[in-house]
């Protein structure tokens, strides 16, 4: 039986996550060897009928107080700052990250890459090139959390967060759930897969594990979505009375009719078209109706192809082009 | 005993049948108002959940032994911890020292016959125990699986376990802790006896009040929210559901803008009884009085703007997040101030190793580890590796279990002569605690190292990991001596009761009122009302050592 | 210090102490602070509540908006003018239980015990018409407006929820007034000779007119 002292260090973050925590640890043993120390001292050297000097002993001293008021506060607002500085980091992915989209329900993840390939409890990236995971879940709250990478972030039902990582070694790491969801919490995990970029190329474009290649991508489920729910005959390639067109929309700035101006952004769209009246783009009437029985995963497959209808800062293509081609690289 | 003469009156030659002789009927202890009758009904309240909650505590660590469980299905695995929880919570941790200790010196330290409203006091054990009957009840039909944070939707809307039933036994205990909290804020206010001002009070009771306005502000607000779930499980109202509306965070927020306080309503009374042991096994005045009275003040307010730290990973806006670090460093420093102060009240005393100082020692070694690792889980950063796993586990017992318990059993050992006028044996009462504090650094110190490798709490099995199994079985073997700890002091003490020592007045020679009256006391606990002329604490060491080296020859 | 001074005006030789206590100015000090202490709960009771409310209606003002309407403005503004009158009478109460005029403070109880139910009695018929327009939440809600349901649902939740506990605030008033007027007329040892009951139970009285106060422009007065 071997026993383990640290994770293994597999992700950009681990480094100066690890900086961060042996020094909290170091001032951790320090202060406690430190009143263990005093407290023992003075209990043995003060017990009763040793014969020691114990005149002068006062009961305040300010100077002392303000002493180890001082330091503690010191010391942790250093500490504050330096872990700030670093979660800051965790939370502000990279423009040119991959994107991978995960699912979590009771009891499994589920991965989709944006092209087609689908996995289940197990996720593979490519090492050094930086991942940015949008997640959601299907029904409670779970937990998406790799020890080895010193990321965890909360999987909310009806909201995405958002997580990114640089895998920084090939291998296998764990994958847990770590916010209890219910019987099997303790069995939502896998492994995540990091793989050198050239082979990580060639698994994805095989297909996966599964060996399906050529698989749909998700903008192209999206688009069979949008042409079966009819979206184009209000939201065509143009503006129309009946709603705005979403050529152009991802990333975009919006007015709405309470005057507040809102980002275009994937939860945005999302909310759009589950709950479409929480906001009103100005000059509409709230007439869309609620698509309420999309799942999760369909939403994806919606957001991935409006994504490549064009961004702000990109002008999409014509409706009909949206091939494989533009779409490869395209979800950013 | 003390050659200060603090004695406000002595016992009287024809003394009053003690509160524990006046009336033997079942009626006179259930109806009764006398706040040290209600303290002892809870010490066997509280001593029974204790039990069961060990007795979960117990089957979690055996089944953590092997990657795969031993013994139990994952869903009664998740219903062990749940009850494990909230038991401990709710139904010990809460209650354990301002309703038992408190309640039986609370009056007698500010020089009061009672507290200001002794039926209310029965009323919050009435609901105290129809609480518990819930919670028991809960469990006996089937148990409830939500863990102890009853985080929604899964509370709400998934779980298919008692959880209204849990539910409204925390509600009602909930009042029982509230009626608590009024009762010890209005006796604090209006009940001290001529003479007995603010910064003469003994810091317990400095503690006890801020405890209690802890309880005060913060309980109600735990009780709607919990009644807010029960309303969306039962009625399908929707204001956690995201399917309703609703937003799940908000039940977070609601729920630790309680439960993080609820941890220093755990911690504050134990603090409280550290002052007063450690000066009387000192023989030594406080060091930094009003430093420590108003840092129990500083908690109580900081405490209550600290709690989205525990969110750090659950989706807030980042700058929330900042907020609620920086003030999480802030709340740290009142409890490094206390540490310090004890610290330097050791210095130049007269120190009698006995069994209530060495759970002291125990009591601040385990304290400040608890402290520190808490500052682990205040950083930002580090957190959102740490968050919810074992890490947070070993953290939150090294407060609870390390300080909460260690204060408790300080205390108990302190005033158990008190309470029942009898000594224990002083051996047993040191090589429990002995055992107690080794038991508990090998059980928590494992888990430590488990959270940072990785392991997440509330998981039943670990197959995934096999390489945490041998921290989990030295954590399991450290839980065993623990539970043997925690045997003795129950054995030894009920023994007490029949075969100890007369304890007489003071024991220990220790300064305030309490040593003032017989042990166990009258039930008006004052014949005449007591005036105070001191200041607290009013210890000399030098001076007793000075006497004692007087009597005895010098040593060849 | 006011109060106080009023207290040592009122108090007299007859007024009952309790075991606890040395003097009666301290027992009647005490129970006000009780009762004080008692409402600082209760105002952190309501207040969960109070920032659900906040919170969605910042979320959703236009569902806020539109599902106010559905309420009765004219029932809500007498239910206010009840509730205020019978906190007047609350205040008399008081007022004659210091004067030991037990005739006035009975018919004064009497009126505010009226008055509250006259104001449960509105509140019953508004339930009701929600009930009977489906405005119900749950699985029976029905809802026709241009916003989603959902949201009119959760403002609905909120009103149901803040007005129902409020309500039983109200229902145990009444309760607790009946009990004191009942102590009252049998000049029952609890009450004789002493005021300070009738004072705490105004105390509530007021607070649960001061709930009042806050949810009824908070539901009904929704500006667009």
């Amino acid at each position: 039986m071997n026993f383990p002292l640290m994770p293994d260090q597999a992700s950009n973050f681990a480094r100066p996550y690890d900086a961060l925590f042996f020094v909290l640890t170091a001032l951790t043993i320090l202060f406690t060897v430190l009143v263990g120390a005093l407290v023992l001292y003075f209990a043995v050297r003060y017990r009763k009928g040793n014969r020691v000097d114990r005149s002068g002993a006062v009961e305040s001293h300010l100077g002392l107080e303000i002493t180890w008021t001082a330091i503690p506060l010191l010391l942790g607002l250093v500490m504050f700052w330096w872990a700030a500085k670093l979660y800051v980091d965790t939370r502000q992915p990279p423009a040119d990250a991959m994107e991978i989209f995960v699912i979590g329900k009771q009891w499994m993840w589920h991965a989709q890459h944006s092209n087609g390939v689908r996995e289940n409890n197990e996720l593979h990236v490519p090492v050094g090139v930086p991942v940015r995971l949008t997640m959601i879940s299907q029904d409670v709250i779970h937990s998406f959390f790799v020890p080895q990478f010193r990321i965890k972030q909360d999987v909310l039902p009806g909201r995405y967060t958002q997580q990114w990582f640089v895998a920084t070694k090939p291998g296998k790491f764990n994958l847990f759930c770590a916010e209890y969801c219910g019987t099997q919490h303790s069995e939502m995990g896998g492994y995540i897969y990091a793989l050198p970029p050239q082979e990580f190329q060639k698994w994805l474009a095989s297909g996966g594990d599964k060996k399906r290649p050529n698989q749909p991508t998700m903008a192209d489920l999206g688009k069979a979505l949008y042409d079966r729910l009819a979206c184009a005959n209000c939201h065509g390639s143009q503006d129309s009375e009946r709603g705005p067109s979403l050529y152009g929309l991802y990333g975009s700035k919006r007015r709405m009719t309470d005057g507040s101006v809102v980002e275009a952004t994937a939860s945005y769209i999302r909310e759009a078209i589950k709950n479409p009246y929480a906001k009103i783009n100005e000059g509409y009437q709230n007439t869309m109706p609620e698509y309420r029985e999309l799942t999760e995963e369909d939403l994806l497959n919606l957001i991935a192809y409006i994504r490549t209808l064009g961004t702000a800062k990109a002008p999409g293509p014509v409706l009909g082009n949206a091939g494989p081609a533009q779409i490869e690289g395209g979800i950013r | 005993m003390s050659t200060a003469a603090p004695v406000l009156h002595g016992e009287s030659p024809k003394a009053p049948p003690s509160y524990l002789q006046a009336g033997h009927t079942i009626k006179s202890w259930l109806l009764t108002g006398d706040h040290k009758r209600i303290a002892v009904l809870y010490l066997i309240a509280v001593s029974v959940f204790f039990f069961f909650g060990s007795l979960a505590a117990s089957m979690i660590r055996v089944e953590l032994v092997s990657p795969r469980g031993v013994m139990l299905e994952s869903d009664t695995y998740n219903k062990v911890f749940t009850a494990h929880g909230i038991i401990m919570i709710f139904f010990f941790l809460i209650p354990a020292i301002p309703a038992v200790l408190g309640n039986f010196l609370l009056p007698i330290m500010i020089g009061a016959r009672d507290l200001a409203f002794p039926r209310l006091n029965l009323l919050s054990w009435y609901l105290y125990m129809a609480g518990g009957l819930c919670g028991v009840l809960a469990i006996a039909f089937g148990g409830v699986d939500t863990g102890w944070t009853f985080y929604t939707p899964y509370s709400s809307m998934y779980s298919n376990t008692n959880v209204t039933l849990t539910i409204i036994g925390a509600f009602i205990a909930g009042f029982s802790s509230i009626a608590t909290g009024i009762n010890f804020i209005v006796t604090v206010h209006k009940m001290r006896a001529p003479g007995m001002t603010w910064f003469r009070l003994p810091l317990m009771v400095w503690s006890s009040y801020a405890t209690s306005l802890i309880i005060v502000l913060g309980t109600p607000v735990v009780a709607i929210t919990l009644l807010l779930v029960v309303m969306e499980r039962v009625f399908h109202i929707g204001v956690f559901s995201p399917e309703l509306g609703g937003d799940p965070v908000l039940f977070q927020h609601l729920f630790w803008f309680y439960s993080h306080p609820a941890v220093y309503i755990m911690i504050l009374p134990a603090m409280g009884v550290i002052n007063e042991v450690i000066t009387c096994f000192t023989r030594k005045r406080i060091f930094g009085y009003h430093f420590i009275a108003f840092s129990s003040l500083a908690i109580a307010g900081l405490g209550f703007l600290v709690w989205g730290h525990h969110m750090f990973v659950s989706s807030q806006s980042m700058y929330q997040g900042m907020v609620f670090s920086l003030l999480s460093y802030l709340v740290a420093v009142p409890s490094a101030i206390k540490v310090f102060n004890w610290t330097a009240t050791i210095y130049k005393g007269s120190v009698r190793f006995q069994t209530p100082f060495l759970y002291v020692l125990g009591f601040m070694g385990l304290f400040v580890v608890g402290g520190l690792t808490g500052l682990f889980l205040a950083a930002m950063s580090t957190d959102v590796h740490l968050t919810d796993t074992y890490f947070v586990v070993a953290h939150f017992h090294y407060v609870m279990v390390g300080g909460t318990i260690m204060g408790f059993l300080a205390g108990l050992h302190f005033w158990w002569p008190k309470f029942f006028g009898r000594m224990y044996p002083d051996s047993w009462g040191k090589l429990s605690a002995l055992l107690i504090f080794a038991g508990f650094n090998l059980t928590f110190l494992p888990q430590f190292v488990l959270g940072y490798l990785g392991m997440p709490r509330r998981y039943h099995y670990y197959y995934f990991a096999p390489e945490f199994q041998f921290w989990h079985i030295a954590s399991t073997a450290g839980a065993s001596i623990l539970a043997v700890g925690f045997l003795i002091p129950a054995v030894y003490l009920l023994w007490s009761l029949k075969y100890g020592e007369p304890a007489g007045p003071n024991p220990w020679g220790a300064k305030g009122l309490e040593w003032t009256i017989p042990s166990p006391p009258p039930t008006t606990n004052f014949l005449e009302t007591p005036v105070v002329r001191e200041e607290p604490y009013a210890y000399d060491a030098e001076a007793e050592e000075r006497e004692d080296q007087s009597k005895e020859p010098i040593r060849a | 210090m006011k109060t106080e001074a009023l207290h040592a005006a009122y108090q007299t030789e007859e007024q009952p102490l309790h075991h606890q206590f040395e003097e009666v100015s301290q027992q009647n000090e005490s129970y006000v602070v009780g009762m004080w202490v008692f409402l600082v709960t209760e105002i952190m009771f309501f207040g969960g509540m109070f920032l659900a409310y906040v919170l969605y209606r910042w979320r959703y003002p236009e569902a806020w908006y539109e599902a106010h309407t559905r309420l009765d403005i004219p029932l809500g503004t007498t239910n206010t003018v009840v509730l205020l009158t019978s906190s007047l009478t609350m205040a008399l109460a008081v007022h004659f239980a210091q004067l030991r005029n037990k005739r006035m403070q009975l018919a004064m109880l009497g009126a505010t015990i009226g008055l509250a139910c006259v104001f449960l009695v509105i509140k019953a018929f508004e339930w009701s018409a929600k009930f009977h327009h489906g405005l119900v939440p749950g699985p029976g809600f029905l809802w026709d407006g241009s916003v989603p349901m959902p949201q009119a649902q959760l403002f609905y939740s909120l009103y149901f929820g803040m007005t129902g506990l409020h309500a039983l605030h109200v229902i145990i008033g009444i309760l607790v007034i009946g009990v004191l007027a009942l102590l009252t007329f049998l000049d029952h040892p609890l009450v004789k000779n002493d005021f300070i009951p009738t004072e705490l139970v105004g105390l509530y009285w007021h607070f649960v007119d001061i709930v009042w106060i806050f949810l009824f422009p908070l539901f009904y007065l929704i500006p667009k």
